[in-house]
């Protein structure tokens, strides 16, 4: 299952580390984030809950850039 | 600006001002360091907030991080000589100029371009118990009547109704010619109506119609990144590290290797402020913000133009493109049969003409309609009687009084006239007027008349070869490929032969040139797919061409793929100018730093220099115009 979320951040590399720090999250197969349209695509695991998973990503997020929000 | 970029500003200028009156406010040791501290806080106390954030995440490699150590680091080194705090300060506020310069900047592209790509409309007018009611198109219904005046977007793909007008497509194909549209024509969304009012029954959900289709994948082109993406975020999550580490190598070695083995005095001061300057370069900002700002314009600019690249990959694909395949019918060629030449026999070519519309004025097949369009449009059916069709062959038919025969060769064989055949290439009808041979006409697909001119700019933007694949009959293929200057042909072949080939030519292909399958979309989706690039053409309105190519010409000139090709080689080599230019930048700072050339000053100067050079540049890419 794929979702888009909003979010804001506001450097190109504290996006990318967002998005390294969402791919390592569990339950994430895979984790696109768009510094330039501020949006993350997520691809999650087979039979994983999006709202539980993305609040992990959430969590992971903040602590390489305290500075960023993801929308859920 | 925004409301944070507003109160960055002024922190910015607070601090830079109280930094120049304190330059006459004569202190000296600790209240002089406790003055300093004030400017150096405004404009830096969330820097060093986010440090400590990151210690506490244990992010030593955070930028904030950096930045603090470099600034306080420069801040002890001035209490310990008693020195000049100002360098510590400026460092800081440059850095933050240089953020807010950068988020403001991005901000500024990312609002233009979603301009430019703005084709959204807002509203719909639906007729609501007998008065028009703008409504959210969101919510019309499939089958609604919609109404729309001269000015506005049509909002909904549909069928018109009533109401002649003139569309601008210009905002989906960046053409700017206008389109008739009169009732019983399909229309679709994010045209403009020019000319007079229009009632238009809609045939798909707004969510469905194409102006949504559009926006939704030019939106998420860029999350499809390129190679140079993947480069430089890679390249920055070492670069930083390894700088900081060389850091504390430059702090730490250079003063023992002087102390312990060569018996000079350490000069800690010296070495750790070098040090303290690689910190300052370290930050990997001004490297990663230009390369997704330019693939972002060059998707905008691109789709200003009428190009949709599907992502950032391709636009980086089609800069590599050496070959180009296309399918003739509907690519090169218009695709509609129209009279290319009538050779009569003792008649005008108008009497020729308008005897062979007559004459198939019945039938429905496609020569009919170009014999009839040839003729100036419809023609008096009542002065045809007698209709004999004569199937494979053509038809007989009393025209005016006269019996004429309106066929290929087996037909006048069969009627025993004494014909010659025609060498054109093409479809031939021959004509007999009362038993006697009257001369032939010539139907045959046409050349797009931009197509010969797109081929030889192809070539002049580096593709190295042209191919075209065809259905049709050899005779027909080669002559459109010797018009066209078309480099190789195969025709007679089957819609799965198509994708056989471009297979067999992927295979036989090395290195970096890339191959570009260019179509109509209509039955090539197999083809488009297999490409290392999928070029739809003439897609407006056509799903299955935007699904299944990875870039979509809007409209069906050629020439949109010599520009397509040109707007992705300005974009990368844009992106190319700034990695080289941003590592080049840094790298030479590192080592003027090294040796003790440069100093804070400079370094956090370069920094921000060549993150402002980088966006500017990056921006260069959405003028796409004279391309």
């Amino acid at each position: 299952m794929k979702k888009t979320y909003k979010i804001d951040v506001d450097c190109a590399n504290c996006a990318n580390k967002m998005e390294a720090a969402a791919q390592k999250t569990d339950g994430v197969k895979n984790a696109v984030v768009n510094f330039m349209t501020l949006k993350m695509n997520v691809e999650f695991e087979e039979g994983q809950d999006p709202k539980s998973v993305m609040e992990e990503v959430r969590k992971n997020c903040k602590k390489v850039e305290s500075d960023c929000e993801i929308f859920l | 600006m925004n409301k944070k970029q507003k109160k960055m500003l002024l922190r910015i200028l607070i601090a830079a001002a109280l930094m120049i009156a304190l330059a006459f406010v004569p202190a000296s040791g600790l209240p002089r360091f406790l003055l300093y501290l004030v400017p150096y806080l405004t404009v830096g106390y969330d820097i060093l907030w986010k440090a400590g954030k990151g210690i506490w995440n244990r992010q030593v490699f955070d930028e904030c991080f950096l930045m603090a150590v470099a600034t306080i680091g420069a801040m002890a080194l001035a209490i310990w000589q008693d020195g000049d705090y100002t360098e510590a300060i400026a460092v800081m506020l440059f850095y933050q100029v240089g953020e807010w310069f950068q988020s403001y900047a991005v901000d500024r592209s990312r609002r233009n371009i979603s301009e430019l790509m703005d084709i959204r409309p807002d509203y719909a007018n639906v007729m609501v118990n007998g008065k028009l009611e703008r409504t959210d198109p969101d919510e019309v219904a499939i089958g609604t009547s919609i109404f729309v005046q001269p000015g506005e977007k049509i909002p909904i793909d549909g069928v018109v109704l009533e109401g002649c007008s003139t569309l601008n497509t210009s905002a989906l194909t960046g053409e700017s010619l206008p389109r008739d549209a009169a009732p019983g024509d399909e229309v679709i969304s994010g045209c403009v109506n020019l000319s007079g009012a229009l009632t238009i029954r809609t045939t798909r959900a707004f969510g469905d119609s194409t102006v949504s289709k559009i926006l939704d994948l030019v939106e998420n082109a860029s999350s499809r990144k390129a190679k140079s993406e993947h480069f430089i975020s890679k390249f920055a999550r070492v670069y930083t590290p390894a700088v900081c580490l060389s850091a504390l190598a430059l702090a730490l070695l250079p003063p023992l290797v002087r102390m312990l083995f060569l018996d000079m005095t350490a000069g800690w001061g010296d070495w750790v402020y070098r040090a303290l300057t690689f910190l300052v370069i370290s930050c990997p900002c001004a490297l990663v913000i230009s390369i997704p700002l330019s693939f972002f314009a060059g998707i905008g600019g691109a789709s200003k133009a009428g190009v949709l690249v599907k992502g950032a990959n391709y636009l980086e694909l089609l800069a590599q493109t050496q070959r180009v395949v296309f399918d003739k019918t509907g690519t090169l060629t218009q695709g509609t049969f129209q009279v290319t030449a009538v050779h009569p026999r003792g008649m005008t070519e108008a009497a020729l003409l308008e005897y062979a519309a007559l004459a198939e004025s019945a039938s429905t097949h496609p020569i009919s309609r170009s014999l009839q369009a040839a003729c100036g449009g419809e023609v008096e059916h009542s002065r045809v009687t007698d209709i004999q069709e004569h199937s494979g062959k053509g038809v007989l038919a009393q025209v005016d009084g006269h019996r004429v025969a309106a066929g290929n060769r087996r037909l006048m064989e069969e009627l025993q006239v004494s014909w010659e055949p025609g060498e054109e290439v093409g479809t031939l009808v021959y004509l007999a007027v009362d038993g006697a041979y009257a001369g032939y006409i010539v139907i045959a697909d046409v050349l797009k008349p931009t197509a010969p001119a797109a081929i030889q700019d192809l070539r002049r933007c580096g593709v190295k070869q042209t191919v075209m694949l065809t259905g049709d009959l050899r005779p027909v293929a080669e002559q459109a490929a010797g018009a066209l200057g078309i480099d190789q042909v195969y025709s007679e072949l089957l819609p799965g032969d198509k994708v056989a080939k471009v297979e067999e030519m992927l295979a036989e292909q090395n290195g970096r040139g890339k191959l570009a399958f260019v179509g109509d979309g209509i039955n090539d989706a197999p083809v488009l797919s297999r490409a290392d690039i999928g070029i739809a053409m003439g897609a407006m309105g056509s799903d299955a061409a935007i699904e299944a190519a990875d870039v979509v010409l809007m409209d069906d000139d050629p020439q949109k793929l010599v520009k397509a090709i040109r707007i992705a080689k300005k974009c990368m080599a844009i992106v190319q100018q700034n990695i080289v230019f941003a590592i080049g930048v840094k790298l030479l700072c590192l080592v003027l730093g090294a040796v003790g050339l440069a100093s804070m000053w400079l370094a956090i100067f370069a920094d921000v220099g060549v993150m402002v050079l980088a966006v500017l540049n990056a921006i260069r890419v959405l003028f796409v115009k004279n391309l």
